[in-house]
């Protein structure tokens, strides 16, 4: 699903030296880095994080949604739903291979994500309490982190690049399926209507939060700037998905829930209320709604699934044993 | 004002529509369970695979029933809107997951038959029926095959998942002899389907070849459960179709 634009506050130096000169002149002229090439230890570093960041992003956000698999209203939902959150898994797995390819192991970035050493995507600390909140993450979700990874299939490191291309092409079909939850919620019933504008109310502004601190608040992303890791800044991209859906929630008849909403003839953009930033630093801190449950349920089906992971290894294992006996 | 519950006309037909479309929602309901809960991260995917497969039979399914039922109910009518005791599905597959070792055994000892009902029914001479099985022999046969493979690789892996294994397959084992009730004889003797007596013997091959290599002993056939098909399930199913229907059951009539 997405990943926070968090990327900017890790401190980045920028190297010096031939080699990095060299490197610069490859970013500079759109050349892909691939995993073979050198690069400057700070890129790795960034990489690995923004990867995992992503990757762990992907396997959180599964449970929110997962949340309304055996309840959603029909099959037709249900089969959708279900297809939706296993493409999630299959990002993560992508992900973690792109991870890999920067010269960490998946068991090494899942056991800082269930240590609570990585972070990931605040959004998925809140709950889905009703069906309506399936739309609203399809539509509001997915739609920013499309904002955000549009830009990544260009990021100057080839596989994450590669794994982007596939992922933003499911993430649109993501974003479309949840608007047309949202569209037949909005031309429904009272009660159905009622249960689409509750989610967008909830939904709204931790959306707005997903891409991160304002530009004033990003020290470093300078470097991630000129390494083509990061394209547009926070605000840019939350401008950009602030204009893109405001229209989109006045088709639904939905009202956005910020009272000073209001659309900048002269600048061509809606502009939108405060942000409140000390939710945002709560929530990424560990106390939103839903951080520990996240945490706790990731952490139960790890630890419940180590007695089949020694299991295929111990076969995998005899396995083995046995194809160098008969050869030998 | 929208109905809560529907009433269905069975025939042979209907019912075994309903039957095979009942067994594919609930044990598709139970795999999608799994969802965002497995031990490796590929087997979220796998199992969520089974899962889609199997609730894509079941909407075709109740397509069917309907249609030969002739009286307007739909796929999502007669998922939603039925009580417990109006399900037709087997008691096999209603279990809750219990360990992956109860989930595998359970997917396992159900694939070993319903691949081969399948594949025998290719030839129906319903077409509708026949198009069905086209699918869904294809999707039953990996079904069949990953579900075999990690029997396989839990019976004969550490200790811990022999014994898990083992002790799944001595809890569902009771529950197997259901599979094999016959159909209803106008529908063998019109050709419409397979007779499950007549798949038991390649299920026992199938059993017994995968129990061997995965050093596992096959229980001794004893009391069978039976209820199922006549609605009459474990207390399993009741809070399964609870969680299922609740949306439909709270706003009635909504379109969704």
């Amino acid at each position: 699903m997405y990943t926070q634009g968090l990327n900017s506050i890790d401190k980045i130096a920028a190297p010096d030296g031939e080699q990095a000169e060299r490197f610069q002149a490859r970013i500079d002229a759109d050349d892909r880095i691939e995993p073979n090439d050198w690069m400057p230890e700070q890129y790795r570093r960034t990489l690995v994080r923004q990867i995992s960041q992503h990757a762990h992003s992907e396997i959180v956000g599964m449970l929110p949604e997962g949340n309304w698999i055996t309840r959603a209203p029909s099959l037709r939902r249900k089969a959708a739903l279900l297809a939706k959150v296993q493409d999630e898994g299959g990002h993560g797995l992508y992900l973690y291979a792109a991870a890999e390819t920067l010269g960490v192991s998946r068991e090494e970035l899942i056991d800082q994500l269930l240590s609570g050493r990585a972070k990931y995507s605040s959004i998925f600390n809140y709950p889905t309490l009703t069906w309506a909140d399936i739309g609203a993450i399809g539509w509001l979700v997915d739609g920013a982190a499309i904002m955000n990874q549009i830009p990544l299939c260009r990021c100057s490191y080839g596989p994450y690049a590669r794994a982007m291309i596939r992922v933003c092409k499911e993430e649109s079909f993501h974003q479309r399926q949840g608007y047309e939850i949202m569209l037949t919620l909005s031309r429904g019933t009272p009660e159905q209507k009622e249960m689409a504008q509750d989610a967008l109310n909830r939904w709204w502004w931790p959306c707005l939060m997903m891409f991160g601190p304002p530009d004033g608040e990003s020290q470093h992303s300078d470097t991630s700037m000129r390494w083509k890791i990061k394209r547009f800044s926070n605000d840019g991209l939350r401008q950009k998905f602030v204009d893109a859906t405001v229209p989109q929630a006045h088709f639904l008849g939905l009202t956005i829930p910020d009272p000073t909403l209001h659309f900048d003839e002269a600048g061509g953009h809606w502009v939108y209320g405060e942000i409140d930033w000390d939710e945002f630093r709560r929530v990424l801190a560990g106390d939103g709604p839903c951080n520990r449950e996240r945490l706790a349920v990731r952490r139960k089906a790890h630890e419940d699934g180590a007695w089949v992971r020694e299991a295929a290894l111990a076969y995998a294992a005899k396995r083995s044993a046995a194809t160098r006996q008969k050869a030998a | 004002m929208a109905t809560t519950s529907i009433q269905v006309a069975e025939t042979p037909l209907v019912r075994l529509a309903l039957q095979r479309a009942d067994d594919a929602l609930v044990l598709g309901h139970r795999l999608s369970e799994w969802c965002g809960h497995a031990p490796v991260l590929e087997e979220d995917i796998a199992l969520a695979n089974l899962a889609l497969d199997l609730i894509g039979q079941a909407r075709e399914l109740y397509a069917l029933a309907g249609e030969a039922e002739g009286a307007g109910h739909d796929e999502d009518q007669l998922a939603y809107l039925r009580n417990e005791r109006a399900y037709r599905n087997l008691l096999l597959l209603e279990q809750p997951n219990g360990d992956f070792a109860l989930t595998i055994a359970r997917q396992f000892l159900y694939a070993a038959f319903i691949d081969p009902w399948w594949r025998a029914t290719l030839h129906a001479t319903h077409p509708g029926l026949a198009a069905i099985a086209a699918k869904a022999e294809k999707e039953t046969a990996y079904h069949l095959r990953h579900s075999a493979e990690w029997l396989i690789r839990l019976g004969d892996g550490t200790p811990e998942s022999h014994r898990r294994a083992q002790e799944a397959l001595d809890r569902l084992w009771p529950y197997t002899g259901e599979m094999f009730e016959p159909a209803e004889a106008t529908l063998v003797a019109d050709g419409v389907c397979a007779d499950p007596p007549g798949l038991r013997e390649t299920w026992n091959a199938t059993v017994d070849a995968v129990l061997a290599q995965a050093t596992l002993q096959r229980p001794k056939d004893g009391w069978m459960q039976t209820g199922g098909r006549a609605g009459r399930h474990t207390e399993h199913l009741g809070p399964l179709l609870a969680e299922l229907q609740y949306m439909q059951r709270v706003l009635p009539g909504a379109v969704w």
